[in-house]
């Protein structure tokens, strides 16, 4: 016979509670959500901004050198600076309060929707990607591949209305996808690095933009220094959303209709459960019988069709011409959006308003408060760089650490 | 020297990993600490070592109350510690390693003094057997090896007290019997050593003391002479049957045929599965014994399809399955529990309810015309929770939160909710607790029964004795032999060491 092992038995520990649902719960849910830091990201970079703006305004540095003498004047030059950039920024994005007329008013949020478009439509494809775990450097690339093929069907082709707009649509996507097919392949076949592949591959779609504007196919005349390509028949184009007032187009339905059907891809479809299993563990999703080359391919082709319809925004929509520097940045701005957003669908539709209102702030503060609009491009990387270190943030407003973060050791 | 724990409480937020535990460790004696994943075990190592502060209570060294501030204070003090993952500098020699932290120059240059301690591994290495060379790099020694490094470290730093964290969960079952041989000689020597481990075989073999320790607390003190049954239930805090309850099979017509299958190594030209054949019946569990790396990896990925076949093939019920996708092969009724469960079994960022449709996500009634069924997949995941008893707080919380036995139930359930004519199970217990090894065993018998046949691999000898009808020992990409489970321990031991034949044993 063994001695007996027990000397002393406690009882069993109670399960843990469900958490209860009383106020302290919410709001500690509230200031440990990633949408809270995010807030205060934006809140950051628009105080270092104005910061910013208050050491370079000339009143105010006058005011500084007097300032043991009448710091009044400093404070009231800094004050002024900084109220000149926050309104100019708040009028040139959301309503503008000195307009007389009603469409005055609202004009500047229409602005910031319009801005908004291209990089909604670029961001989801880009969300898509960071999901199954794909840097697609590419959307650059993607859009004006995109823009030159539904351009040319605009401005090349004559058809009825609905149909020439439609079939111009299906061509920038259908431009972009086969612009985000090439790496897509080349990675899943072959291994290269899409971020290498969709870099060059940009290069090659700037450089044959050029070669197909200096073309006759695509040239308006021969006298034209600017190479641009004619104008998109009307029959092709968006129609305006809030008529001849507004530059606000249907492009910006069409890119909510795309982040509903996003939204639908990654969370309800199979495809999109196949898509999310590669991208978080790639070899876990080929254990369970998925085809990862499948994602990866078809993953980079939608990236590119929606990258393409950012590229419809501007030859369809706002500019209605093809030109060597269709699309901007919105490229690049759209993997900013899209990792602001989460690479969710409502997220980014939220970062690309946002981006969008920065944008469209610019004219304003260069005629409202004598700015350069860089510092539009100062605040958007500051919200990235407090974005990308949440601990900061959690630090600079003294927000708890969410408890799934914690180092718990047992 | 005589350290005495008293009191030590550790909390982490709500959560007391430490909980008023009281332990006494004597010169000359090994004291086992025992307790399942997660019971607070490491936590409280931890706090002695000085890498976390305590919340309450006192560490005294032969009486007097010391505080310990980091591990170079613990060191200094007599204390030293082997942790589970090994602290050591791959390209480094032996001699390198055991100098880090503590280098000792010479000479007005400050050169490192390395023949000092190459003398004192030299040294150690005799007096304990270890057979280390101080010139070795850390790399190319085995597992083991670099264990014994890690006591020699201890030890160079006159180490009163040895700390040894999981020891045995990296080593083959002969190197853990080497293990126990030195941690007895320690013992004899006066080292007073802790042993943290939730294997009751180890304890049985070697502790003098052992204190059981469950959800944070100490719930007892035990003897060894006490059974592994005993000692199971005051860990578990229920009782437990060790030997898994099961019937003689009633084997069928083969299911499985696998005839001179070959794998070679793309990059090395290493052959990794050397021409091997066997039949497996339906109703019957062929485990396949032997020490990690010998081919029983990629055995159980080649009839899957993960690795590429170069030679030989699979069939299923007169189905091949070579060749075919891994979809198809799953398609054909084949259900796969992987070796390394976080990186090929579930995916850490997927909830529990999507974890459990990793495979049968676009199957009816889990997806209609391409389209999940949420309200389906939650209905399923409640009812698979349920009879898989995955302890979560909720369906919907990610699979890398749960511990390793209830990510194995996971996987379980999921592999068990096709009907399955083939279940490849490897290493289906690996790093889990008493209580969900209990509970795995039972499942895949369970299966056997149903009349599915059953691939077992695994490296722990007491899981192949539990749950085979033949045994497989592989050695070198080969079947060494397919014996019965009535073999001896000492026999199997050395045919996975690749002695030929039971006649070769003999």
């Amino acid at each position: 016979m063994s001695e007996q092992p027990v000397t002393q038995t406690p009882p069993e520990a109670p399960e843990p509670e469900a958490p209860r649902r009383d106020w302290g719960t919410a709001w500690r849910h509230v200031v440990e959500s990633s949408g809270l830091v995010v807030a205060m990201a934006i809140l950051a970079a628009l105080l270092i901004a104005g910061l910013l703006v208050i050491i370079v305004d000339p009143a105010v540095q006058d005011a500084a050198k007097y300032f043991f003498a009448q710091p009044a004047d400093f404070f009231k030059a800094a004050w002024d600076a900084l109220w000149s950039v926050y309104s100019a920024i708040f009028q040139g994005a959301v309503v503008n309060l000195d307009s007389s007329t009603f469409a005055g008013t609202i004009r500047p949020f229409t602005q910031t929707l319009t801005q908004a478009t291209p990089l909604i439509f670029a961001g989801l494809g880009l969300g898509i990607g960071f999901r199954a775990g794909m840097f697609n450097i590419g959307a650059q690339g993607q859009l004006l591949i995109g823009a030159t093929l539904g351009a040319y069907i605009g401005f090349a082709w004559d058809l009825p209305f609905p149909l020439h707009l439609v079939l111009a649509i299906l061509g920038c996507a259908v431009g972009g996808a086969i612009w985000g097919f090439i790496p897509g392949i080349l990675k899943a076949k072959t291994g290269a690095h899409e971020v290498i592949v969709t870099i060059m591959l940009n290069y090659i779609a700037l450089n044959l933009v050029a070669w197909l504007l200096s073309l006759d196919a695509f040239k308006v005349n021969d006298v034209q220094s600017n190479p641009k390509s004619p104008l998109v028949e009307t029959s092709a184009q968006y129609p305006l959303l809030l008529g001849g007032n507004f530059n606000l187009h249907w492009g910006f339905v069409l890119a909510l209709v795309c982040a509903w059907g996003v939204w639908w891809l990654m969370e309800r479809s199979t495809l999109g459960f196949e898509i999310r299993a590669a991208g978080a563990n790639a070899r876990a999703a080929r254990t369970a019988g998925m085809s990862v080359t499948k994602t990866t391919i078809l993953v980079m082709t939608i990236a590119g069709a929606l990258a393409g319809l950012a590229g419809s925004t501007f030859v369809l929509g706002t500019e209605k011409a093809l030109t060597d520097a269709t699309g901007g940045t919105v490229g690049f701005d759209a993997i900013t959006v899209a990792l602001l957003g989460r690479s969710r669908p409502v997220g980014t539709v939220f970062a690309a308003i946002l981006f969008g209102g920065l944008q469209a702030a610019g004219p304003t503060l260069q005629t409202q408060a004598d700015l350069r609009p860089d510092i539009i491009f100062v605040i958007q990387a500051l919200v990235v760089l407090f974005i990308a270190a949440p601990p900061l943030v959690r630090t600079m407003f003294r927000l708890p650490v969410p408890a799934h973060e914690k180092v718990v050791a047992a | 020297m005589k350290l005495e724990l008293q009191g030590i409480t550790k909390k982490f937020g709500d959560f007391t990993a430490n909980d008023a535990i009281d332990l006494v460790v004597s010169p000359g004696k090994v004291h086992a600490l025992l307790g399942e994943n997660g019971a607070g075990k490491s936590t409280l190592m931890n706090v002695l070592f000085g890498l976390y502060d305590a919340d309450g209570g006192q560490i005294l060294l032969d009486g007097e109350p010391t505080v310990f501030s980091d591990p170079g204070d613990a060191m200094d003090a007599g204390i030293g510690m082997v942790h589970q993952h090994f602290m050591l500098v791959p390209v480094f020699t032996v001699a390198e390693s055991l100098m880090l932290g503590h280098e000792d120059v010479k000479g007005p240059a400050k050169l490192l003094n390395l023949d000092a301690a190459r003398d004192k591994v030299k040294e150690l290495s005799e007096r304990f057997g270890f057979h280390i060379d101080p010139d070795a790099i850390i790399e190319d020694l085995s597992v083991g090896a670099q264990q014994r490094v890690e006591i020699i470290k201890a030890l160079s730093r006159d180490a009163k007290v040895l700390i040894l964290d999981e020891p045995t969960a990296v080593l083959t079952p002969q190197e853990t019997d080497e293990l126990l041989e030195i941690v007895g000689q320690l013992r004899d020597s006066g080292t007073a050593v802790v042993l943290i481990t939730h294997k009751l075989r180890e304890v049985k073999a070697i502790a003098d003391d052992i204190t059981v320790i469950r959800r944070g607390k100490v719930v007892g003190t035990a003897s060894p002479s006490d059974s592994q049954e005993e000692l199971a239930s005051l860990m578990v805090g229920r009782s437990v049957s060790m030997a898994v309850d099961k019937e003689p099979a009633e084997p069928g017509d083969a299911a499985l045929t696998v005839d001179g299958l070959s794998v070679v190594d793309e990059e090395t030209d290493i052959t990794l599965l050397d021409n091997v054949s066997f039949e497996l019946r339906a109703g019957e569990v062929l485990a396949v014994a032997g020490v990690q790396g010998n081919g029983q990896t990629e055995l159980a990925e080649a009839i899957l399809g993960l690795t590429k076949t170069d030679a030989g093939s699979v069939t299923l019920d007169g189905e091949r399955l070579t060749g075919r996708s891994i979809r198809s092969v799953l398609d054909a009724g084949v259900g796969f529990v992987p070796e390394d469960r976080t990186e090929d079994g579930v995916v850490a960022d997927f909830t529990i309810i999507n974890n459990l449709i990793l495979d049968l996500y676009d199957r009816a009634p889990y997806s209609k015309r391409g389209s999940l069924q949420p309200s389906v997949l939650r209905e399923n995941a409640d009812t698979q929770v349920e009879n898989f008893d995955v302890r979560t707080t909720s369906i919907d919380a990610l699979t890398g939160s749960l511990s390793g036995g209830n990510q194995q139930k996971v996987v379980l359930a999921r592999e068990l909710s096709r009907d399955l004519k083939l279940l490849i199970a490897s290493q289906p217990t690996r790093g889990l607790d008493v209580g969900s090894i209990e509970f795995v065993h039972k499942r895949i018998i369970e299966e056997r029964d149903k009349g599915v046949a059953v691939l077992v691999v695994s490296s722990e000898l007491d899981e192949v004795y539990a749950l085979a009808d033949r045994i497989a020992v592989m050695y070198h990409g080969k079947i060494v032999d397919i014996v019965s489970p009535d073999t001896d321990r000492d026999t199997l031991g050395l045919m996975m060491a690749g002695a030929h034949s039971k006649e070769e044993v003999a």
